[in-house]
């Protein structure tokens, strides 16, 4: 749009990876004179949402500078050799996959920053605080900005430890369980990954991912092809995470702190489906064919088993805790990513590719709201909150209760919000998958993937009737703050872009769509 | 001087100069000792730290790699051009790399020892010991005939079993001297039994000779030279501590004083590692079907049984951190043993990784040490639970703490930990050996479990109230600073430019 001279635009991607690591360090040291604040902690706090808004701009930048008319082109390309041992190069880029997830990493960890600036997080000092989540957005960004698969490997271990750390320090109960599930099992995935990545990386005789992507399988044998999607898939199966992997997510979001939620949720889940986009489809194309089916059916058992849980922890008398149910509504989520991915047709992975992005808007929105709801009320047990009738938001803080309806809606894909386009997309790739696929055995996937948006809507709706309408209050019940100004600072961005997203999709779909095709027609230039 | 002419071999001083160093300092300092004041001992180890300076120095004009010594033929060692076969020492960039590990390892160990010998240690004899032990381990990596190795190796070990027994009146330190020579001195034996059945079927001593020999070695001396060649791993093996010759580990280093725990860690490990590479890469070849598997196998149960162990320590319990350490130092060795296992199934390079994953490991494993030594000082006890909230009373040391085991588990920040695992993981999967890169991958992350579990202990903060302001006054010794300052450096050194060790796993050392 705006043009952005090439160097300027490398210039912009690199400080994009680097400058959370450089906030990170400069988290620890004490803060300057002239920039004490009212506390050391405010500061702190401030130097947080500094460093997080100056990754925004830059990031905003880069979207401004990128060539919409090339989104298939790796622009901002750096290219500069790190070990020359095992042949690893700093290899960065954007193309029209990569750059909508790196401004909504942007944009979340941003607003998470902002948010935790006028709320700080219950716990420990919020210095290490700032540090792990500037190290939490690096981890990330260079996830969906590096080139190379040991790059890509090493970004994604770098999320890892921060997030434990965020989770068992700042959580909520039984959060040391919570992380230590959380972080071995990511890291039991990882590993697995790895092999596979050195796999690929050995026999292709390179690590680069734009030259693997080109050399499209060629140079990779059917069953090793086979063997590094399955390898891959595994690690990168329990990021996203795909049912029966799942089981350390729910326990992870309830434990961690609301910020930790939203970019749990929103930004990290994304890696995975991002790695079977960028890696698992164009490097190993013969692989992912024999494999897509097996991950199109846990794709789906995930879909209707999120929602299943959901349902039951949605019950009246289950116990069901409102952050539990959203994470596993991110089960059900994630299983269209993972079912419009594995229809291996552009319709399909340009649908799974809308709804990482409307996931990550929607989803962060919820757990920003949930972890409201709980701070008013001290729980987030949706019994203790709905007593008999309800807990009637609508009445006692409207514009909360309207946000969260608001929220749940765009959640169960109602048309005009973000959340549609993605799983109508990746249910109607599935109804007409790729050559050689089953087509029956998708159909059954497109019927279980249809069954389980009616149940997604049937559980949210019902989490709507019991939070936000009910009966008249019993007297003499506190007051309820309503949405407060940072909160709406922090939330309406989302919901705008929500919003858009919704009734323009053709803004992401035009990005990624060239870029997709280019993907499954055999590689990248 | 012609060389035909002479019966005296001449030897290339400057060649042999950093082992024979280190031992004249050993000597010298036994020596001084006669002479050198009570009060004054403290002098002993500044010579010392000197000494293995100066070894380390002397190191620098060998760079090039292209020199050896005590040779068959005189015209091996003329400079120029890279003739190695058939030179009893020999100073590649194996050896080079391996002198410059054990000699730094000493080195920091060194550091640590200073304030001990203030305190508790003979100081005379311990300085002797420690360079002697250092001198062997030094010679070891150099030496190219069985007889020179087994040599190498018993001057590394003799001096060890003494240090591990040299605290006075310590009960406990003596039985684990005593468990560390039995078991060792039956596996020297059974060594010595294997380098006889060698050469009995070969006729020569030479690494390169014995590699050449082995092929045409007649029939019936086959079943003679397969069980010379798998009796003389045993020897090694014992040495870098794999299954089931770890039982010695845990008890020794608990009972040693802890600067010889990390020696022993360290310089030990590569002591045998090295050992292991001469004898199967360069001496046997010809017999990678048999040690081959089983050294895989022997990686894969070590460093299963060493993380096992290591995760059901009890951190409550008295020297649970150096039992963990122990532990620890057993699974790594498995990890070390990879590349070795894997050279036998794939013609490329491998043992580099081998090289370049105990290059890091000796870093960051001295460096725990080096702080569990610091905090040894206030809580004697040196029980993990020791270390909770240490972030809150000294930072600086818990952060390197911190760095150090999460290198040791491979995870970020720790990038030279990740980068080292994955050229070891890379070498298995080229060799084909993919199921020991998964049983590797299933034990990096038990690793994990309990090097987390103890970074996260760190940062908890402390139940008590702060220490009265009496005791936080035990000022840090200024060596053991120095030695986490130099670990934590080149630590995170490496992190940033990994290519400094992991090109020794890509190019030819030998």
């Amino acid at each position: 749009m705006i043009d952005i001279s090439e160097s300027v635009m490398q210039f912009l991607l690199a400080f994009i990876v680097a400058a959370p690591l450089l906030g990170a360090a400069a988290a620890l040291l004490p803060a300057p004179p002239g920039l004490k604040g009212k506390s050391p902690d405010q500061a702190v706090l401030r130097h947080g949402v500094t460093v997080t808004g100056a990754i925004l701009l830059a990031a905003l930048a880069l979207a401004a500078g990128f060539d919409h008319d090339d989104p298939s082109r790796m622009q901002a390309t750096t290219d500069v050799s790190w070990i020359r041992a095992l042949d690893v190069r700093i290899h960065l880029g954007v193309d029209g996959i990569s750059l909508p997830l790196l401004v909504l990493t942007a944009l979340l960890t941003f607003l998470c920053a902002l948010h935790s600036y006028f709320k700080p997080p219950a716990g420990p000092s919020p210095k290490a605080f700032v540090a792990l989540l500037l190290v939490l957005e690096a981890g990330t960004l260079a996830t969906f900005a590096v080139l190379d698969l040991v790059l890509f490997f090493l970004a994604f271990e770098m999320v890892l430890v921060p997030m434990y750390f965020l989770i068992a320090r700042w959580g909520g109960e039984g959060r040391r369980a919570a992380a230590g599930k959380f972080i071995l099992y990511t890291l039991l995935g990882s590993v697995v990954m790895l092999l596979g990545l050195l796999l690929v990386g050995i026999k292709g005789g390179t690590f680069d991912m734009v030259a693997l992507a080109a050399d499209n399988g060629r140079g990779l044998t059917t069953s090793v092809q086979v063997t590094a999607v399955l390898a891959i898939g595994v690690g990168l199966a329990v990021k996203t995470p795909m049912w029966p992997l799942h089981s350390w997510l729910p326990d992870a979001h309830t434990a961690a702190p609301t910020v930790g939620s939203v970019l749990l949720a929103g930004v990290l889940l994304k890696m995975g489906t991002y790695g079977f986009v960028r890696i698992a489809l164009p490097v190993a194309p013969d692989g992912m064919r024999t494999l897509a089916p097996y991950l199109a059916a846990f794709a789906a058992v995930g879909i209707v088993y999120g929602s299943l849980a959901c349902l039951a922890l949605a019950r009246p008398g289950a116990k069901g805790d409102l952050k539990r149910l959203i994470a596993y509504s991110s089960v059900g989520h994630m299983g269209f990513v993972l079912l419009g991915i594995a229809t291996l047709t552009p319709t399909g992975v340009n649908g799974a590719l809308f709804a990482n992005i409307a996931h990550g808007l929607v989803t962060g929105l919820l757990f920003f709201l949930v972890g409201a709801v709980k701070d008013r009320y001290g729980t987030a047990d949706l019994d203790t909150l709905a007593g008999a009738t309800g807990a009637a938001l609508y009445g006692r803080a409207p514009r909360l209760g309207a946000l969260l309806a608001f929220a749940a809606v765009a959640s169960l894909g109602l048309p005009g919000l973000a959340g549609f386009w993605g799983e109508m997309l990746a249910l109607f790739a599935a109804f007409d998958p790729a050559e050689g696929l089953s087509r029956p055995a998708y159909l059954v996937f497109m019927v279980l993937g249809g069954l389980g948006t009616l149940l997604t809507a049937a559980y949210l709706l019902i989490v709507v009737r019991r939070v936000c309408m009910g009966g008249p209050r019993p007297a003499g019940e506190p007051e309820l703050a309503d949405v407060r100004a940072y909160e709406l600072a922090a939330w309406t961005p989302l919901v705008a872009l929500t919003v858009l997203a919704g009734l323009w999709p053709a803004v992401l779909l035009g990005l990624t769509d060239p870029a997709v095709q280019q993907l499954l027609a055999g590689g990248t230039q | 001087m012609t060389a035909d002419a002479s019966l005296v071999q001449s030897v290339d001083w400057a060649t042999i100069a950093p082992p024979t160093l280190t031992a004249l300092v050993a000597l010298g300092v036994l020596v001084a000792d006669l002479f050198v004041p009570a009060a004054r001992k403290q002098l002993l180890g500044w010579i010392s730290l000197a000494g293995l300076a100066a070894a380390l120095l002397l190191l620098l004009p060998l760079r090039a790699g292209d020199r050896a010594t005590f040779c068959l033929t005189p015209g091996a060692q003329t400079a120029g051009h890279v003739q190695t076969t058939g030179c009893s020492y020999t100073a590649d960039h194996f050896t080079l790399v391996v002198q410059l590990l054990v000699l730094g390892g000493a080195l920091v160990a060194a550091l640590l020892s200073l304030p001990a010998t203030r305190e508790k240690l003979p100081a005379g004899e311990y300085w002797f010991l420690l360079l002697s032990s250092a001198a062997g381990a030094a010679l070891l990596p150099a030496a190219r005939d069985l007889a020179t190795l087994v040599v190498a190796l018993e001057v590394a070990s003799l001096p060890a079993f003494a240090l591990v027994g040299l605290k006075r009146g310590d009960r406990r330190s003596g039985e684990a001297a005593l468990k560390f020579f039995l078991s060792s001195v039956t596996a020297t034996a059974v060594t010595l039994l294997g380098v006889s059945f060698v050469y009995a079927a070969t006729g020569t001593l030479h690494l390169t000779e014995i590699a050449a020999r082995l092929g045409e070695v007649p029939g019936p001396f086959h079943t003679l030279v397969q069980t010379g060649v798998a009796l003389t791993l045993v020897g090694f093996a014992f040495k870098i501590a794999a299954v089931p010759f770890h039982f010695w580990v845990p008890d020794t280093y608990s009972g040693a004083p802890l600067p010889v725990a990390a020696y022993l860690s360290v310089v030990g490990k590569a002591v045998g590692f090295t050992g292991l590479i001469l004898v199967t890469v360069v001496a046997f070849p010809s017999y990678a079907d048999v040690w081959g598997p089983a050294l895989a196998v022997l990686a894969a149960l070590t460093m299963t049984a060493g993380n096992v162990a290591a995760l059901r320590q009890d951190p409550t319990r008295e020297r649970s951190a150096v039992r963990l350490l122990a532990w620890s130092s057993v699974a790594q060795a498995g990890y070390l043993l990879v590349p070795i296992g894997a050279a036998a199934y794939s013609s490329d390079e491998q043992v580099g990784a081998t090289v370049a994953y105990a290059l890091m490991y000796a870093a960051v494993n001295l460096g725990a040490f080096a702080v569990v030594a610091l905090v040894a000082r206030t809580h004697p006890g040196k029980r993990i639970t020791d270390h909770a909230g240490l972030y809150a009373t000294s930072p600086a040391a818990a952060l390197a703490l911190a760095f150090f085991l999460l290198n040791l588990a491979g995870l970020p920040p720790g990038i030279i930990g990740l980068f080292a695992k994955v050229t070891v993981f890379s070498s298995a999967v080229d060799a084909g050996l993919g199921w020991l890169a998964v049983v590797m991958g299933v034990n990096v992350v038990i690793g994990l479990a309990y090097y987390l579990r103890w970074t996260a202990l760190l940062f908890r903060t402390p139940e008590h109230a702060p220490e009265k302001p009496g005791r936080t006054a035990h000022r840090a010794p200024a060596p053991v600073t120095l030695a986490i300052a130099l670990t934590a450096a080149v630590g995170a050194v490496l992190s940033g430019y990994p290519q400094f060790v992991l090109r020794y796993a890509t190019t030819s050392l030998f």
